[in-house]
């Protein structure tokens, strides 16, 4: 029972860690990516469009990346390019994304919100040899997706990018300042574009884990908010790494427990499925006060 | 300092330029506004070449150009005696030319190592080599005589001390010219000297440095060269030895228009404010204040006078409400006000002047209109909570009026003013409801010489007018020149009460706690906790 919950619980974080990795480092340059919503069902379409036509997993995450990356740049350009406000940009791209795909999919594919691509390869199970009948460990680590192992590594990775490369350096500084960066002869909007191709790669990852991943399938309401959802997970973890992706381990495991709470019955299932939405409001109150207590501390 | 100018060797530079950074016959206007007319300038290398002028007598636009931020409409600039055109930072940066800007380029959020090396990092593939940066970064430090933690985060120095990074920096990126528009603007006393040490050592090294500041006695204590601008022209070049502190004020702001500095005392009656053991806390919780007790009369003006750090920021605040007090009575006229809002305090008689003008003083992108009225007064000015156009007309011409601000419109922004014109919109609406007390906090700094004048004579007539003027200052000169007593405060405590007309020596031994020089430039304790 615990085993099952905790497996399903790292099954549903996936995805929220891929978006709201990039959208941490999106905001670590200095933009809120209102638009990882968009990112996301976007790299879920991509993904389980070319896994279907190649019949090829990784070909489907690929072209779920770089979609993402296509998309992450283009939303970008028009917040340093054309100086759009962030919030304003974001919301309307997510608008606007998810009014184009309901149209393609009538359009082009001739369905309405479902889209059951044939030939479509789902993402592989990796059963690890003797470790997966080990109690709680196997369900943590033993039949997992290779995205889960992508976040394994990113979370590492992303913070000793940012903390010793030239790169995440500069990104740091940007986000923190961009006049002054910017008078140290930083090339500040391309560091700020690169961010949000990152951002838009991630998050499209994240959707194509949704679309590649259990169920095989495309629905243009899959991504439920999960790009929102992201944006109070990097708000949790102040846009570091690891805090960040805890926050999502977090609410992927009241999804879960909703999940469980559906099945099991007795309860109002409208009810019990707002259950890890309430659980983010909580945390964003949480992490509000602590800032305050803080803040009140810091000024000087 | 003078002796190291003696005894520095003659610029190291065989090639004997005679000329490393200057101006010949630049001009630049900006609209009708003609910031510089003609400007010519010469900096020898290796000396410390000092711009002065009043606000807005072309300075800052003279080393933007130096810089390339910005590019003249007649003359030229020249570097190492040629002519040359310096189109963009970049251009100034390759002839190993920088800028320390009045913002500071320091980013908060990184450490202080970071920020030195930050866009031209030590290492290889993007990696940071962080031993060679940290190497490197000692280096630097040791060879100007400044201690520096790097590993500390920006955002936890003091401005003192991202500062000497600022210039550090660019050292680290291989500048020796060294423009800084005023650096001293915004330090202590204590911290100034020390600045003016580090210029003085990296002109021993051979560096150039070119400073603005509006401080006549540094100016005359650094520099090898003095350049005096007004009105955006050229007015003269001298040397310290050549002129005094009262000849460079003169030359700064014309003959003529030295503003009337009538050195009259105050008329002390009853004891309007009071304040008994009084004792607050910092925002991370250190002791600022400790059992500070004190009157001010009706009709005086008390200067409180302490080196930076040692609870007069605390002092202010508390006094007008922005801060709690942790213990301790204060009283208006024998009423209680310790536990009141500001805006129960502001009703109630206390008027404030902020240190930071721009933030706290005013609304800096409303009106002036807006800004003169802004006040728990405003309801003077309403009629069942709508505003009375011709009360708002009659009440923004008096403030105006009252502190002589130079304004083209009331409807303009209160940015588009002067530093010393948008004080002077503060006074005049402080003070035109004539204050029980009137807390000035540091009222005079960055404000030209000229413009201190008129806000001296802003806090003299409103202390003529009957208020408690408690005055906040850095400037001992300021502190003696206006107060009728002058309160010091060191570690948070009471040292003593002198009477205005005392020396700046008395003073000064009271600010550094009648102990030796050891211990002066220390904060309260907890400081480095």
């Amino acid at each position: 029972m615990i085993d099952l919950l905790l497996a399903s619980a790292i099954t549903l974080s996936v995805p929220l860690v891929l978006a709201a990795l990039g959208g941490a480092i999106h905001r670590r340059s200095g933009t809120v990516n209102i638009g990882l919503e968009a990112h996301m069902i976007l790299g879920a379409l991509i993904g389980a469009v070319v896994s279907g036509a190649t019949g090829n997993w990784a070909a489907g995450a690929l072209a779920g990346l770089v979609a993402g990356a296509l998309s992450g740049l283009l939303m970008n350009l028009v917040i340093t390019r054309l100086k759009g406000n962030e919030i304003i940009v974001g919301l309307g791209y997510n608008i606007v994304m998810f009014g184009v795909i309901g149209y393609v999919l009538r359009a082009v594919f001739g369905v309405s919100g479902t889209l059951q691509v044939d030939g479509l390869q789902r993402m592989p199970k990796l059963v690890i040899p003797g470790v997966a009948d080990v109690p709680i460990l196997g369900a943590l680590i033993s039949g997992k997706d290779p995205l889960f192992w992508l976040c394994v590594v990113l979370v590492p990775v992303l913070a000793w990018l940012l903390r010793s490369t030239t790169w995440g350096v500069r990104l740091r500084a940007t986000g923190a300042s961009e006049p002054a960066s910017a008078s140290l002869g930083l090339r500040t909007l391309a560091i700020r574009d690169g961010a949000g191709i990152v951002a838009g790669a991630l998050a499209a990852l994240g959707g194509v884990a949704l679309s590649l991943g259990t169920v095989g399938l495309f629905n243009e309401n899959m991504t439920a908010g999960r790009g929102y959802v992201a944006l109070a997970a990097f708000y949790f973890g102040r846009s570091k790494p690891l805090p960040t992706a805890l926050a999502c381990l977090l609410f992927g495991f009241f999804d879960a427990l909703q999940i469980r709470l559906q099945t099991v019955g007795g309860f109002n299932a409208d009810i019990i499925s707002t259950l890890p939405y309430i659980a983010v409001v909580v945390v964003l109150a949480f992490t509000g006060i602590r800032q305050h207590y803080r803040g009140a501390r810091a000024l000087s | 300092m003078s002796t190291a100018r003696a005894e520095r060797l003659p610029s190291s530079d065989p090639a004997a330029v005679r000329c490393r950074i200057g101006a010949r016959g630049i001009s630049r206007s900006f609209g009708p506004v003609r910031a510089n007319v003609d400007v010519t300038l010469t900096v020898r290398p290796g000396t410390v070449h000092a711009v002065v002028g009043e606000n807005g007598a072309g300075k800052s636009t003279l080393m933007r150009m130096l810089y390339g931020l910005d590019q003249p409409d007649a003359g030229s600039v020249i570097v190492d005696d040629e002519e040359i055109l310096l189109s963009s930072p970049r251009a100034a940066i390759e002839r190993r030319i920088g800028l320390v800007q009045q913002e500071l380029a320091i980013i908060p959020e990184l450490s202080l190592l970071e920020n030195l090396v930050l866009g031209q990092e030590p290492g290889a593939f993007g990696r940071i080599d962080w031993k060679a940066a940290q190497k490197r970064a000692e280096e630097l430090s040791r060879s100007v005589g400044v201690a520096i933690d790097w590993s500390a985060s920006a955002a936890r120095t003091s401005i003192a001390i991202q500062q000497q990074v600022e210039i550090l920096r660019l050292v680290y990126r291989g500048a020796d010219v060294l423009i800084l528009d005023e650096p001293t603007a915004v330090l202590a006393p204590v911290q100034a000297d020390e600045l003016l040490g580090l210029l003085s050592s990296l002109r021993d090294a051979g560096r150039t440095v070119i400073f603005i500041s509006h401080k006549l006695d540094e100016v005359l204590s650094i520099a090898d060269h003095i350049t005096v601008l007004r009105s955006g022209r050229t007015i003269t070049e001298l040397e310290p030895g050549e002129i005094d502190r009262a000849g460079l004020a003169a030359f700064i702001v014309g003959d003529s228009e030295m503003p009337n500095r009538p050195t009259t005392r105050g008329n002390p009656g009853t004891v309007v404010l009071h304040a008994d053991a009084i004792s607050a806390v910092d925002d991370r919780g250190v002791t600022r204040l400790d059992g500070v007790a004190f009157e001010a009369r009706a009709g005086e003006i008390l200067g409180i006078a302490a080196v930076a750090g040692n609870g007069q920021e605390e002092l202010a605040e508390v006094l007008i409400g922005i801060r709690a007090s942790s213990s301790g009575e204060l009283s208006l006229d024998g009423q209680g006000i310790g536990r009141m809002s500001v805006r129960a305090r502001r009703r109630a008689g206390l008027a404030y002047v902020s240190a930071d003008r721009k933030q706290e003083g005013l609304a800096l992108g409303l009106s002036l209109a807006d800004n003169s009225i802004a006040s728990p007064a405003l309801k003077e000015l309403a009629r069942a909570g709508w505003l009375r156009p011709s009360a708002v007309a009659a009440r923004v011409d008096a403030v105006l009026g009252r502190a002589a601000v130079r304004f083209g419109s009331a409807s303009d922004p209160a940015s588009s003013l002067s530093g010393g014109n948008q004080q002077r919109v503060v006074l005049g609406r402080e003070t035109i409801g004539k204050p029980r007390v009137l807390i000035a906090s540091q009222p005079t700094r960055g404000v030209d010489v000229k413009g201190i004048g008129y806000i001296h004579e802003l806090l003299r007539r409103a202390r003529d007018e009957g208020a408690a003027v408690v005055l906040f200052s850095e400037e001992l000169d300021e502190l003696r020149e206006l107060s009728d007593r002058i309160l010091v405060l060191h570690r948070g405590r009471v040292a003593g009460v002198l009477d205005g007309e005392s020396s700046r020596a008395e003073i000064g031994e009271l600010m550094l706690g009648h102990t030796s020089h050891a211990s002066h430039d220390r904060p309260v304790e907890g400081e480095d906790a």
